[in-house]
């Protein structure tokens, strides 16, 4: 009986941490919500999200439906709000459509990278000695190229196309999360509450996954936040490129690439593409900034 | 300082070694050769023969360890390969390109300096004015606007309706036309970091007002400007510096996407287009001066430090 107790407490204070993150998060959302800011990011945010999931029925036409007759109207024409393409495909619609990509997108590659950096970082900063070495050095090779250039040379190797440019963009964009993850790591293994798991007999899976990288999330989910404001930025460029989503796909990036061409009759055709991006963006990073600000006031001015 | 630089440098080379072969690799794991690519897509029409003769010219033939190392031992000699499309050398089509890029980074890294040093410590000396807001507003669309959207922007407003400025190219060969071509593509390339370093440069001015030697300065009674500039700047210009060699690798990133929007003959475009007909050698020389370029600028932010800040000595 008794000794039935006495882990039963030490497994207490292992967790310790952790029920006072439930305490941080709470203060730090109600931190949030006051930061005008983040409130319109986040109201811009949900809106998006709305309009992503709500597409078919918020579009007035089919994103692809072609109309050659109706090609290149002005923003305002009747059943064109915001005008038609060189191919007469409505530019609202395509916004509308283009906002799963853009978000879709920006959600994976951080998930990808996430994992990646998270759990390599883990590793490189909990066992430290050759590990570390050798994954520390990778990462610095690849912080050695330019990120973009990398991205771009990858994509163009593995073939041009959305799925591929996500995962490329996932696997080239790791070693953010990796590199500060490990410098978390290092000074969280040698915390009381790990070494009282470790005490108890925890296998070093269970301390990783359950008692240090649930302690790493606060500072993984303010980068991962940027992150997706990145991939969104990134995978638009490189869809602008011709590298990403291919014609004739509703997205973004692409749909500025081809408005190009007939900018100087209709620059509504350019304009729209890039505010959407623009302002998914900025919602984005308002939510990032004051998520900052509310994990950790002391980085305040 | 000089056993230092050279420290430096040495250990440039093994991660030098290791960004070759990372491009090395990723260009042969895929299939699809520049064989294939030469006769279009279907090589099947072409002589058999002709195909291996071009294959063993072009050394596609030799195991791939082989293929590297003859690489490397060519690069040693500044010979990166020659360029599948236009056979020429792919370091003559580097430099003959080289100078447009550098031309247009400096550009932008000058105009990032020429805003954001003055605006951050406007900033930060008035806090909350209204050119602390603007500051804030120009540094959130830096970084949330996506730069070829920008460039197309400025272009569509300056060149194509004002029709102030050309929209592609290096200009006439003038130096007003030189500059005026300059002007859109610097822009462009600059604007995301400007308003990141004006941050920066004002929330360490920030810092900077709060020491100690600052009050000394402005209690023996030195003029205002005396103290910002001299005691203030000086040591607030680190954290600057510091971002500025980071993001010197968007910038080189950046300079791909808004060379293809301007047609500026620089690297940026050579390497797209490379890319567009897979030409090997010149995709790897292009990402190899690209990472070169970058490991060296951060060489110099840090020999750099030493300058702005002679407390700082490096080991």
């Amino acid at each position: 009986m008794s000794t039935a107790e006495i882990p039963k407490v030490a497994v207490d204070t292992a967790q310790g941490p952790e029920t006072k993150a439930i305490g941080r998060w709470g203060s730090a959302l109600r931190r949030l919500i006051r930061n005008p800011f983040a409130v319109a990011g986040m109201l811009i945010l949900i809106m998006l999200v709305i309009v992503a999931l709500a597409a078919p029925l918020l579009a007035p036409h089919d994103p692809n439906a072609l109309d050659l007759d109706g090609a290149l109207q002005p923003p305002g024409s009747p059943g064109h709000l915001l005008g038609s393409d060189e191919l007469g495909r409505d530019t609202l619609s395509r916004l509308i459509y283009g906002s799963r990509i853009s978000l879709t997108v920006g959600l994976i590659v951080v998930f990808i990278a996430g994992s990646i950096g998270m759990i390599l970082g883990a590793i490189s900063g909990y066992y430290g000695g050759l590990t570390d070495q050798v994954i520390m050095r990778v990462v610095d090779l690849l912080f050695a190229f330019p990120f973009l250039v990398l991205a771009i040379a990858v994509v163009s190797i593995v073939g041009h196309s959305l799925t591929n440019m996500m995962i490329v963009l996932g696997a080239v964009s790791w070693i953010t999360y990796a590199r500060l993850v490990r410098g978390l790591v290092l000074s969280l293994r040698e915390q009381d509450f790990v070494i009282a798991a470790r005490a108890l007999g925890a296998s070093d899976r269970r301390i990783i996954f359950n008692h240090i990288l649930p302690n790493t999330l606060d500072v993984v989910i303010v980068q991962a936040t940027f992150g997706v404001a990145a991939a969104i930025l990134a995978a638009s460029a490189l869809s602008f490129l011709g590298m990403g989503a291919q014609p004739p796909t509703a997205e973004w990036g692409a749909m500025l690439s081809t408005a190009k061409k007939n900018m100087r009759n209709q620059p509504m055709l350019a304009i729209a593409p890039g505010m959407a991006i623009m302002i998914t963006v900025l919602a984005i990073n308002f939510v990032g900034d004051a998520l900052r600000d509310a994990l950790d006031p002391r980085l305040r001015h | 300082m000089f056993r230092y630089i050279l420290t430096r440098l040495l250990l440039l080379i093994p991660l030098l070694i290791g960004v070759s072969l990372i491009t090395f690799i990723m260009i042969n794991v895929v299939p699809g050769d520049p064989i294939s690519t030469q006769f279009g897509m279907d090589p099947r029409g072409v002589d058999p023969e002709t195909i291996n003769r071009l294959r063993e010219e072009l050394g596609l033939n030799d195991p791939l360890p082989v293929q590297y190392l003859n690489y490397l031992k060519d690069l040693l000699r500044g010979d990166m390969g020659t360029s599948i499309t236009t056979k020429t050398p792919v370091t003559l089509e580097i430099k003959s390109r080289l100078p447009a890029t550098v031309q247009l980074a400096l550009a932008a890294m000058f105009l990032v300096l020429l805003v954001s040093i003055p605006l951050g410590i406007l900033s930060a000396l008035h806090r909350g004015s209204i050119i602390d807001r603007l500051s804030v507003g120009v540094a959130l669309l830096g970084v949330s606007m996506p730069s070829f959207w920008l460039g197309i922007m400025l272009m569509l407003l300056f060149s194509l309706q004002l029709g102030w400025l050309p929209s592609a190219g290096r200009g006439d060969g003038t130096l007003t036309g030189s500059l005026r071509a300059l002007i859109l593509p610097a822009v462009t390339l600059a604007f995301g970091l400007m308003g990141l370093s004006t941050r920066i440069m004002r929330s360490s001015m920030l810092d900077v007002l709060d020491q100690d030697y600052m009050r000394t300065a402005h209690a023996k009674g030195l003029p205002p400007r005396r103290v910002v500039f001299r005691h203030g700047l000086r040591n607030a210009f680190i954290p600057v510096l510091t971002i500025l060699g980071i993001q010197f690798a968007s910038l080189l990133g950046g300079t791909v996407i808004i060379e293809t929007i301007f047609a500026w003959p620089g690297i940026g475009r050579l390497a797209v287009n490379a890319i567009f007909r897979r030409d090997y050698p010149v995709i790897m020389g292009t990402v190899l001066i690209f990472s070169v370029t970058f490991l060296l600028v951060n060489l110099i932010v840090d020999i750099l430090y030493t300058v702005v800040d002679p407390r700082i000595r490096l080991e």
